[in-house]
């Protein structure tokens, strides 16, 4: 399918755009450790994600809190378990600290988001 | 007939049952299926289970603090540090407490009463109705909580609470769980472990921790439940019943 294949190259594309940029230390994410760096796909296409992952979250958000329902794929916790990095000694990386998942594409746009005041930025506990 | 190994072996699978909850066992391995229900919820919660709780008063022992520290480490509350320069006498009175010691003293008797008091999840919670935005809500399994996102900090519901309840949390909070989301600037207070509930544990962490069994948890509404059980067999009283909020926290031998 021609929309497969375009993902698969904006993807290359885009992490081509973040790769070199030298070998990572202590507390910095290293490439193709995040568990999405190994799928093909996130829980939707990726440029219906791009266009609408706040919406998303934010409808699941209402339906935890208020319906308690947990069993989603679109949970910003599911992100956070998903996109976020380990560092070169294993230990995983906040996805919105400078350089990781939620930070490049939020600095870029210059989108503040708030969801990290008070939710975790690492995968959880459980 | 419960022979000594029959009850190690009960002890085991009680723990290896709970131990599913925080470490993911190897593939294959049979203890999955003890937690057949502990799946997370994909329909929202109904008015067909109120959660509740009874506190026997009479078993809560002086000195013992085994559910605080339960309540503070399944939601994170150990994590929240005094801000920087702050009065310690200050912070002792604002941390964040969601289960607090209460002693009662009969002055012409001189009898005292240990009990410990949380957000007694009322039917009609004053919290919900001074509210100006809607983010106090009773669930409708019963449960009182704060919806963090649309909380603006009045505080309005920490005055109205007649239990002292909730909390405010002060300052940044560096450290916060995936289960227990938590930041500047929003009131909180119990909910009873509402992330274990919406995951399929029946359990909370402060009953889990009762070396004593003076807290009984469960489903008010389902006759067969030990805390339906226990409420019928003993008598027992709300707080304030004065105030006709038909609190779902109860206790006895008060
Ligand atoms: S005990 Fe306080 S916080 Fe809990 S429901 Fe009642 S009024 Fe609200
Ligand atoms: S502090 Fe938050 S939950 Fe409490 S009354 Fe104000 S807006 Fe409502």
């Amino acid at each position: 399918m021609t929309g497969k294949r375009s993902i698969t190259l904006l993807a290359i594309l885009v992490s081509s755009l973040f790769f070199g940029l030298g070998t990572a230390h202590a507390g910095e994410g290293v490439e193709g450790t995040a568990k999405a760096d190994k799928l093909t796909s996130c829980v939707e296409p990726t440029p219906v994600m791009r266009r609408r992952h706040f919406e998303f979250i934010e409808h699941q958000r209402d339906l935890t809190v208020h319906q308690g329902i947990r069993g989603s794929k679109h949970s910003l916790a599911g992100c956070v378990d998903c996109h976020a990095r380990r560092d070169a000694s294993g230990k995983p990386v906040p996805v919105n600290a400078e350089g990781e998942f939620c930070n490049t594409c939020h600095e870029y746009a210059a989108v503040e988001f708030d969801c990290f005041m008070c939710h975790s930025t690492v995968p959880g506990e459980k | 007939m419960s022979s000594t190994s029959d009850q190690g072996r009960r002890d085991f699978l009680k723990k290896a049952a709970a131990a599913t909850t925080t470490v993911t066992l190897a593939p294959g391995v049979v203890l999955h299926t003890l937690q057949a229900q502990a799946e997370p919820r994909t329909t929202p919660v109904t008015d067909k289970v109120r959660w509740g709780m009874l506190i026997d008063t009479s078993k809560c022992v002086e000195g013992c603090n085994d559910c605080v520290e339960a309540c503070d480490q399944e939601n994170g509350l150990d994590l929240v540090n005094k801000p920087e320069g702050a009065d310690d006498a200050l912070w002792e009175r604002q941390r964040p407490q969601w289960i607090r010691h209460v002693k009662l003293k009969d002055n012409m008797t001189g009898r005292i009463t240990n009990l410990v008091m949380m957000c007694q999840h009322c039917e009609f919670p004053p919290c919900v109705d001074v509210c100006p935005t809607g983010a106090s809500f009773k669930r409708a399994d019963g449960i009182v909580m704060v919806d963090r996102h649309i909380c603006i900090g009045c505080r309005y519901c920490m005055m109205a609470c007649p239990y002292k309840a909730r909390s405010f949390i002060h300052a940044d909070v560096a450290e916060k769980l995936t289960r227990a989301p938590r930041g500047k600037g929003c009131v909180e207070s119990c909910n009873f472990c509402v992330h274990r509930l919406d995951n399929g544990q029946t359990t909370t962490a402060c009953q889990d921790a009762c070396k004593h069994q003076a807290i009984v948890f469960g489903d008010l509404k389902d006759p067969d439940s030990p805390v339906s059980k226990a409420l019928k067999a003993y008598p027992s009283v709300q707080i304030r019943d004065d105030l006709k909020l038909n609190t779902g926290v109860r206790y006895t031998n008060i």
